[in-house]
């Protein structure tokens, strides 16, 4: 068989480093955020000039890999000139602005929005949201007693929905969600911040088995006509569990070890592998507890994954751990 | 040097990907991300494949060809772009030669002829070719519905001929990437583990390439390349070779043909199984190995579809005495007689890297902060390259011209007849992967087990229903399996996986015709028929 002499020679180096194409430097934006001038590229959002400034903006809803979606309302600042308080993580810098993050308005603001939230929702496996409730003061008790947990949320339809007695606090309370091996849903602990719902459609997996279903109070993320996952569209990327910002959504593993009371963070070690499946080469972060696997994540900042897997790389690992004899745990 | 020529976010960026032969939704899921992010970007997408997969739903157009038909369409896409003008003549004639040759060997494939051969109609042809052709920039991708012919070699070549004729290659967002089925079977290339390469694809032949290694290891090592799998089977058959030491392979269930492998494994003197598990490949062996998985149980490298060589990192104790793949290696080589000292895996690159030169730049340290770094990458100032080949864009050109490859069609081998006149194509579903080692552990809710899957007119024709029991039956074998109907298939075309081997051996119906320059067998083509079972 004849090959070409190339075949035997490597191909001579390039005379320059290949890159992309040079795009055009945004012109810069100045604004002014609580009395300092601050400079951020055209297209940045006032979330962006507070964290060039390094001012610490509480957020719920935002992940900086989406397009945010406005819905907590926890990030919202004073603009002047503006009749409402705006939200910081989708509100584009413009010239001349001059924005506040620490008025007693916006601290009321959000402090009422956490305070909703906590009242509502089981805070208990979102240690961040806890400590900006104490941070802003948030006093969810005031609200009353906890209402008793619904069973029929999933049916509610709009324009049915039961006013409450006022003397207790009513909550998204449901029973947890098992319907598969792999990930359980307790939506008693869903803020509605949509990240899932935007991990299924079209920011990340493209499945779109789940969406946000009622309206008002009645609001849920559901699958189509409330079906169990095995029964949707889902593939079990798990890439909704990989942004839920409050343990709604879990590992079964995870889920398992919380019911035992042996789920141990101080005991765990998190380190970064590539996944031993296809060749795409997708960073897993391993957390092991005890030499065993008890959760899959990437890491949101890295660009082949940009912290999305699939079943395999998320799941998959059973095996590795299954085989043999118990594993030996190092003296 | 083989490998993927852009990264992943450029496909994020190219107006027009030909998904060819792929997938990639089920095969390279997060690979998917990156094309979806291209079509919502407002890319179109030809998915050219001869199943309507969930990948092709994707597209803006299919080309459902028949299997085997890959080089008419590729050809005729080529003719079109010739005929119509639409080939980039400066670039032609700047950076390849053969262009002549090319043009009167694609000069039979007419739309109406490749029509009749592929049975993909004339005016999608068409479409594909002017949208490709015309693209500012555009990448073609394919997987093994490519090279699991046994002209695979032939299928690649008139796929780079496309970008050769539009200089769709060497440009940002404009390449040619394969992608890659396991999670280092880039980097093992990379590595040396080719019959005829050294790492860093440095040819065994060439004698200065040969003797930088020799003095380096201070050993001879033979001047002339070795066999690859396929040969081995055959060197097994004629008793040439007689002893073999398996690495992290099930050939059992993954080769063709499985009762001809078995036959030739178990005519060897001494086998010796390296694995994670005692697949059914093992359970042949005179010695078994027990390994550490090499991606979360020890220390080292794997290098994916766009060149990144990547670290892995130990996060697990192995189980057991099971042991990291290069200790039990380093361990081997002591015992016989060659003493490497003590395993460490940061040094074995440290040596590979001084060897290397397309590795040269990436130290641990560098491999660490910069998550990976994408070969070449020849000096620790080097960044590495985004996308191969910008050197045939270089005025005046850089280094020889690329030789257009003159491709003939060749049907699959195994023909249609009465007696077997469906055609069975393989592939993997999302869940599970290869012979299910590794995925038959975990709880998918997804998983239905193996099927032999039909389109609804072959089973109505068959008297067959869904989930009914029938025999599979190829000339060199039979199993039984559930039929599973699928409108992704057309009249004539059945498919199954390998994955569930240990109840549906479906390798017992696969050819082992082979492409002679690969070595890939015909997986993706054998002749098959359905019975109904008698009740």
């Amino acid at each position: 068989m004849n090959e070409p002499e190339m075949w035997y020679k490597a191909p001579p180096r390039p005379t320059l480093i290949p890159l992309p194409p040079v795009r055009a430097t945004k012109p810069q934006v100045e604004l002014t955020v609580d009395g300092q001038t601050v400079r951020v590229p055209e297209g940045a959002t006032l979330l962006d000039a507070c964290m060039e400034r390094g001012i610490d903006t509480p957020t719920v809803c935002f992940h900086p890999n989406y397009t945010p979606v406005n819905v907590c309302r926890v990030c919202v600042v004073e603009l002047e000139g503006a009749r409402t308080l705006v939200p910081s993580c989708s509100r584009l810098a413009e010239p001349g602005m001059v924005v506040k993050t620490d008025s007693p308005r916006v601290k009321t603001s959000r402090k009422m929005v956490l305070e909703f939230l906590a009242s509502s929702v089981d805070l208990s496996t979102a240690p961040e949201l806890l400590a900006r409730c104490q941070e802003y003061g948030a006093r969810p008790e005031r609200y009353g007693p906890p209402a008793p947990p619904a069973t029929d949320r999933d049916s509610r339809a709009a324009g049915h929905h039961h006013e409450p007695a006022g003397n207790e606090a009513q909550r998204v309370a449901q029973p947890v969600k098992i319907d598969n091996g792999l990930y359980i849903r307790d939506y008693s602990k869903c803020v509605l911040c949509y990240k899932c719902v935007q991990a299924c459609g079209d920011e990340a997996q493209n499945t779109f088995a789940i969406a946000v279903a009622g309206r008002g109070f009645d609001a849920r993320i559901s699958t189509e006509n409330a079906v169990s996952l095995p029964d949707s569209a889902c593939v079990y990327c798990g890439n909704c569990i990989g942004v839920c910002p409050t343990g709604a959504l879990m590992f079964k593993s995870e889920h398992t070890l919380r019911a035992q009371g042996t789920w141990d963070e101080t005991r765990q070690k998190q380190t970064d592998t590539i996944c031993g499946y296809c060749g795409v080469g997708c960073t897993l972060t391993l957390h092991v507890q005890d030499n065993t696997i008890v959760k899959v994540t990437s890491p949101a900042d890295q660009d082949i994954t940009r912290g999305n897997l699939c079943v395999k790389g998320r799941f998959g690992h059973e095996s590795i751990q299954n085989r043999g004899d118990e594993p030996e745990l190092p003296a | 040097m083989g490998g993927g020529t852009n990264s992943y976010q450029e496909i994020e960026e190219t107006e027009v990907i030909l998904l060819w032969g792929s997938n990639a939704r089920e095969t390279h899921p997060i690979f998917f991300h990156h094309l979806l992010k291209g079509v919502h970007h407002g890319a179109r997408l030809f998915a050219i494949d001869p199943r309507r997969t969930s990948s092709v739903r994707w597209a803006d157009t299919w080309l459902g060809l028949d299997v085997g038909t890959d080089i008419v369409v590729a050809n005729a896409v080529g003719r079109e772009i010739i005929a119509q003008g639409w080939h980039n003549q400066a670039f032609i004639d700047h950076a390849t030669t053969g262009f002549a040759e090319y043009r009167h060997s694609v000069e039979p494939f007419t739309l109406a002829e490749a029509e009749r051969l592929s049975g993909v109609p004339a005016p999608a042809i068409h479409q594909m070719a002017k949208a490709y052709a015309k693209a500012k920039t555009a990448i073609i991708c394919w997987t093994l519905g490519i090279t699991e012919h046994h002209n695979g070699v032939d299928n690649v070549s008139a796929l780079i001929n496309l970008a050769l004729l539009t200089g769709h290659v060497g440009r940002h967002a404009s390449g040619l990437n394969p992608l890659r089925g396991q999670n280092n079977v880039q980097g093992g290339g990379d590595m040396g583990a080719l019959p005829d390469r050294l790492p860093g694809f440095q040819h065994v032949e060439v004698d200065a390439l040969r003797q930088k290694f020799e003095q380096a290891w201070g050993t001879t090592i033979p001047p002339t390349r070795g066999w690859n799998l396929t040969q081995m089977l055959e060197a097994m058959g004629n008793r040439q070779l007689t002893a073999l030491l398996v690495l992290g392979e099930n050939p059992l269930q993954s080769e063709s043909d499985r009762h001809h492998t078995e036959h030739l494994l178990r005519s060897l003197d001494f086998l010796v199984v390296q694995d994670l598990f005692l697949t059914p490949t093992a359970e042949l062996a005179d010695v078994v190995l027990p390994a550490a998985a090499g991606w979360c149980e020890s220390e080292g490298t794997v290098t994916n579809s766009e060149r990144r060589v990547q670290r892995v990192r130990k996060a697990l104790e192995p189980p057991g005495e099971a042991r990291d793949d290069g200790e039990i290696l380093f361990d081997l080589a002591r015992a016989l007689g060659h003493d490497w000292g003590e395993f460490n895996a940061e040094k074995v690159w440290n040596e590979l890297r001084a060897l290397s030169p397309v590795h040269a730049g990436m130290t641990y340290d560098r491999l660490e902060k910069e998550h990976g770094l994408q070969w070449p990458c020849f000096d620790e100032a080097h960044p590495g390259e985004m996308f191969l080949h910008s050197r045939l864009w270089e005025q005046p050109l850089n280094g020889p011209p690329v030789a257009f490859q003159v491709v003939a069609h060749s049907p699959p081998v195994e023909n249609l007849t009465t007696e077997f006149p469906l055609r069975l194509t393989t592939g993997r579903r999302l869940d599970d992967y290869n012979t299910g080692v590794q995925t038959g552990g975990f709880d998918s809710p997804l998983r239905r087990g193996e099927t032999i899957d039909l389109c609804p007119e072959d089973a109505l024709a068959l008297g067959l229903t869904d989930g009914e029991w029938v025999r599979v039956v190829s000339p060199r074998g039979a199993i039984d399996a559930p039929v599973r109907l699928s409108n992704g298939l057309r009249p004539g075309l059945a498919f199954m996986t390998f994955h569930f081997q240990d109840s549906v051996n479906t390798n017992i119906l696969t050819i082992d015709a082979t492409d002679p320059r690969s070595g890939t067998a015909e997986f993706k083509a054998c002749s098959i028929r359905v019975e109904k079972k008698s009740l």
